[in-house]
């Protein structure tokens, strides 16, 4: 597991788009900072579930359910994570 | 005789996703040579299981691994089945809101329900997929299937255990009849070889326990027989009306003539001892096809290889078949049985014998029971031209579903 805070943005952007392949198949150069999930990236609400999980436990955050709501891109979705990150 | 007639349905197009392989061909082909897809369980899981045989079928290298992550493995056999009898129609041109699916399934979802509690217990409810629900629920091969071909005219999941298969063909010719739907791509799927289910089947004593010959372990009719084989696979059929198979001049394999069904009300799991209620679902589907006993030519019998069953069924043949005797096959000899997915890889396989005019031989069928007076096919297949053949099933909860078949 890594911490989020030890991580560049450019690191964090890498980890989301292993994690987007794993369980989504997404091809890693679709994941810049303004790609939308449900719309760039085709990832449906079950999936996004699967993705914030996976981030979880990769970056040891921890991502509310009132935060999923404000996870357009990938670019806050890795706002989100560092700024959870102390 | 038989052919098209205004209230049969048009089979043009075939999938089998079986324990004798990878498709339609490789279960002929192995039903043809006598082949037995059943083998021991020897991996750890299953090491205090009383009974640790299964007919498992390869999925590897079938789906690609992102689409297969979020489907059951009753939806991935379902899809693979699917598939292939899609392309096998020619993929037919359909308005979506003309195209239906109806694929049961006897379990459904099993492997995930029973994977993600070990989730829950282990890792806590923030751990549980996402996609358990849709991965679990009995209709999600349907779903799946329905998804995949963008059928808009209806999603149906029959469930009612060993017959679900046949139930669904019954259903989509339903369907076609009532003017609800030109093209149905219906069958079943079943994968639920796991410690748990076997266990289950196992405390019934409804499992053959012939450790030392798991490909002689499913023997219909047979002194020895002693219980059934747990199988997985799917079995998939496209059927179309007749005039929408004609107008864009589909090849027809044989017809889907009639359907019949009836129940037991006599025993949650045991067979009525008269097979009254098979016979009944015999007679209806004959009634339902336009025929009599003497046009049938040779029957898939349901004949899972369980001491009571095999009998019962024998009996409903005689009553709903006079003193007619068909030649009559049971391809779980070769399979295993396929639950809620055997109906219909019967059904295919009762197209094929139409089709090629060979019965396939029933495996280890060496001593037959003195009770089983029928004409049997053993030892090899059988040349028989014929133009109609009955396939039979009957599932828990006294589910009797018999189909017509003709060339």
């Amino acid at each position: 597991m890594t911490t989020a805070s030890t991580l560049s943005r450019t690191e964090l952007i890498a980890g989301l788009a292993e994690v987007l392949e794993e369980v989504a198949g997404t091809p890693a150069d679709k994941v810049v900072p303004e790609a939308t999930f449900d719309g760039d990236l085709d990832v449906d609400s079950l999936t996004m579930v699967e993705v914030v999980v996976a981030c979880e436990e990769r970056f040891d955050v921890r991502i509310p359910d009132e935060a999923l709501e404000g996870l357009r891109t990938v670019g806050d979705a890795v706002d989100f994570i560092s700024g959870a990150a102390k | 005789m038989t052919s098209a007639s205004p209230r049969s349905a048009a089979v043009t197009g075939l999938g089998a996703l079986t324990p004798l392989g990878p498709d339609v061909d490789a279960l002929e082909e192995g039903l043809l040579s006598g082949r037995s897809g059943v083998r021991l369980l020897d991996e750890p899981e299953f090491a205090d299981l009383p009974a640790r045989l299964a007919a498992t079928v390869d999925l590897d290298g079938r789906l690609e691994r992102v689409e297969a992550r979020t489907l059951d493995r009753v939806q991935q056999v379902a899809l693979v089945a699917a598939r292939e009898a899609w392309a096998h129609a020619g993929t037919p041109d359909v308005a979506p809101e003309r195209l239906a699916v109806v694929i049961g399934s006897g379990i459904g979802g099993a492997l995930t329900i029973l994977g993600q509690d070990q989730v829950l217990r282990e890792k806590g409810p923030r751990r549980v997929s996402p996609h358990l629900v849709p991965m679990l629920m009995p209709n999600g091969p349907a779903a799946t299937v329905g998804l995949e071909i963008g059928a808009r005219a209806g999603v149906h999941c029959p469930v009612s255990a060993c017959a679900s298969g046949a139930e669904a063909l019954a259903v989509a010719l339903e369907l076609l009849r009532s003017g609800r739907a030109d093209v149905v791509v219906a069958g079943g799927a079943e994968a639920c070889v796991h410690p748990l289910p076997l266990a289950g089947f196992a405390q019934m004593r409804a499992l053959s326990t012939r450790h030392d010959d798991p490909q002689g372990a499913s023997r219909p009719y047979d002194k020895q027989r002693d219980g059934f084989v747990l199988g997985e696979g799917a079995g998939v059929l496209v059927l179309e009306t007749e005039e929408h198979a004609a107008a864009r001049g589909a090849t027809v394999h044989a017809h889907l003539a009639g359907a019949g069904l009836a129940s037991d009300a006599h025993h949650v799991t045991a067979p009525d001892p008269s097979g009254a209620g098979a016979a009944r679902s015999i007679a209806a589907a004959l009634k339902d096809a336009g025929l009599t006993a003497t046009d049938i030519g040779h029957v898939n019998a349901h004949a899972t290889s369980t001491p009571l069953g095999d009998i019962a069924e024998v009996r409903a043949l005689h009553a709903a078949l006079g003193d007619h005797r068909p030649a009559v096959t049971a391809t779980k000899s070769c399979t295993g049985h396929l639950l809620g997915a055997a109906g219909a890889v019967e059904a295919v396989a009762t197209v094929l014998a139409l089709r090629s005019g060979v019965v396939p031989a029933i495996r280890n069928l060496d001593d037959p029971d003195d009770e089983a007076d029928i004409d049997a096919v053993r030892t090899v297949p059988r040349e028989l031209a014929h133009d109609a053949a009955l396939s039979t099933s009957f599932g828990f909860g006294g589910h009797d579903v018999s189909l017509v078949l003709t060339r």
